[in-house]
């Protein structure tokens, strides 16, 4: 689904990403760990395009396509969904009337059919429901008061109406208190978990902490360092990294 | 003889000087006189497009308790504005929302002189500014307080959006007020477009253009908030984002 390949990238002047190499597949969950200035955004907001994110080598290939040559709207219509670590204000613009345009935006450009009002309303609803988010919030303006942990369930709020193939999620755990995190963490399972009969779906999980991951099993773990992987696990590798930490395991 | 004005005129300053070196006395001399009988409530919407380019005045009287709304745009290819006097008499409303928006190297402005002559009017001024390519946005606004006009409240709003280098917007707020129990406030902001924002938004799915006419949307939607007919308010907003068409 996600094949990564000795992908280097600067951010100004500054190389974050040197040699990145990391597939996965479709019913995979990975999380990728590891400590501060790693480059564990920059590989988010490299998979996403931002704009001031610029790869030198290497190559990424998503489901079949060369996703670094599709602009960053494509991305997401091709099945891309990036959790934002510090999910943006848009004042103005209310969260139903931003994620109908983008829903119909996306099955406009794969050339399905477009959603009527009512039942986009519906599917918000229920999706709201399974992240616990009052609909009332889904009629203000986008993140516009929200607290940091009602913004990050409106992420995956977003994502569950998105339905994408691949979620990367950026810190989706930071800034949530217990209560949010399982909330979060099983919204997160019920939304991108491999279903009977439907699509595969892959997740990125970026993380400083284990505890996400006590919702969310992941498949493997992954430790990012100045750049590039330095050690691959199971699940297991998580909890020796949060016992023992970055540098005594990546050593 | 009619003076003609040029930009070393205060009122004229941020106008094009070409388009004033062209104007005849007969082109200033048009001035639509409109009187609101008190307790009256009028609305007017005008949109200053391609079809009504160049300089439009008017001068409004509005009576004891009466409420005179203007919501305007500016959007023609070539000078364009909008000068409004407004004379208001004690417990009277004037509301209004403008937005100049296009590109090219048209200047599109708008003029208010607004007097709250006698106690206890209230005023209420709301002007979005959106340009590219070498276009000018202005508002000039002056409010006049006079001695006796106790308890007024009048407000100024400016906010310029610059979709482009060599846009231009100006603001020039201006408060004359000669009584001492009022409440005059004006503010004005100039940026750029929300490129955090337009990330945001694309990556969720929504294209450059459309993306970018969802953050215009939501940026003019104050100067038409006031407005209480919702159909006529939504017809002004598209209206305004039809010239956003050609922007790059």
């Amino acid at each position: 689904m996600l094949k990564i390949t000795d992908l280097h990238a600067t951010v100004g002047e500054t190389e974050i990403l040197r040699g990145l190499t990391l597939e996965v597949n479709a019913g995979e969950v990975h999380a990728i760990m590891g400590p501060n200035g790693a480059g564990k955004s920059t590989l988010a907001y490299v998979l996403g395009g931002r704009p001031g994110y610029e790869v030198t080598s290497g190559s990424v290939e998503f489901m079949g396509q060369d996703l670094l040559a599709m602009d960053p709207h494509e991305r997401a219509a091709a099945g891309l969904f990036l959790g934002f670590q510090y999910p943006v204000e848009i004042p103005g613009v209310s969260n139903v009337q931003f994620l109908r345009e983008a829903l119909n935006a996306q099955r406009s450009a794969r050339g399905e059919a477009l959603l009527s009002g009512g039942d986009f309303l519906k599917l918000a609803k229920e999706k709201a429901a399974l992240l616990k988010l009052d609909m009332d919030m889904l009629k203000r303006n986008v993140n516009v008061g929200f607290s940091g942990g009602e913004k990050k369930r409106n992420e995956m709020v977003q994502m569950g109406i998105l339905d994408p193939a691949l979620a990367v999620l950026d810190e989706t755990d930071s800034g949530l208190d217990i209560d949010a995190l399982r909330v979060v963490g099983e919204g997160i399972n019920a939304i991108m978990r491999q279903r009977e009969g439907g699509p595969g779906k892959g997740v990125l999980l970026i993380t400083h902490y284990q505890r996400l991951l006590d919702y969310v099993q992941p498949d493997f773990v992954h430790v990012l360092s100045k750049g590039r992987i330095v050690k691959s696990g199971g699940a297991d590798l998580a909890l020796e990294l949060e016992r023992e930490g970055y540098e005594a395991v990546a050593a | 003889m009619t003076h003609m004005p040029t930009i070393r005129d205060e009122d004229w300053r941020y106008a094009d000087g070409d388009a004033l070196a062209s104007l005849t006395p007969s082109d200033l001399d048009v001035w639509h006189d409109v009187v609101l009988e008190p307790g009256e409530t009028r609305a007017k919407d005008l949109v200053l497009d391609d079809s009504h380019p160049g300089i439009h005045r008017a001068r409004l009287t509005v009576g004891e308790g009466a409420r005179a709304e203007i919501f305007a745009i500016a959007s023609a290819a070539a000078y364009t504005r909008l000068e409004l006097e407004v004379r208001l008499a004690r417990g009277a409303h004037f509301q209004f929302g403008g937005v100049t928006i296009g590109g090219g190297e048209a200047t599109r402005e708008f003029v208010t002189r607004v007097t709250h002559a006698e106690p206890e009017a209230t005023s209420e001024q709301v002007v979005r500014s959106v340009h590219w390519g070498q276009a000018t946005g202005n508002f000039l606004g002056r409010i006049e307080v006079a001695r006796d006009a106790q308890k007024t409240d009048a407000v100024q709003d400016f906010k310029g959006l610059i979709l482009e280098k060599g846009a231009s917007t100006n603001a020039k707020p201006e408060l004359e007020i000669f009584a001492d129990d009022v409440k005059c406030a004006h503010g004005a902001a100039i940026g750029q477009m929300d490129e955090t924002a337009r990330f945001y938004m694309a990556a969720r799915g929504l294209p450059p253009e459309a993306a970018r006419k969802l953050l215009v949307r939501a940026f003019i939607a104050d100067a038409f908030a006031a407005h209480s007919d919702a159909e006529a308010q939504e017809s002004l907003l598209d209206n305004a984002l039809a010239t956003l068409g050609d922007a790059v």
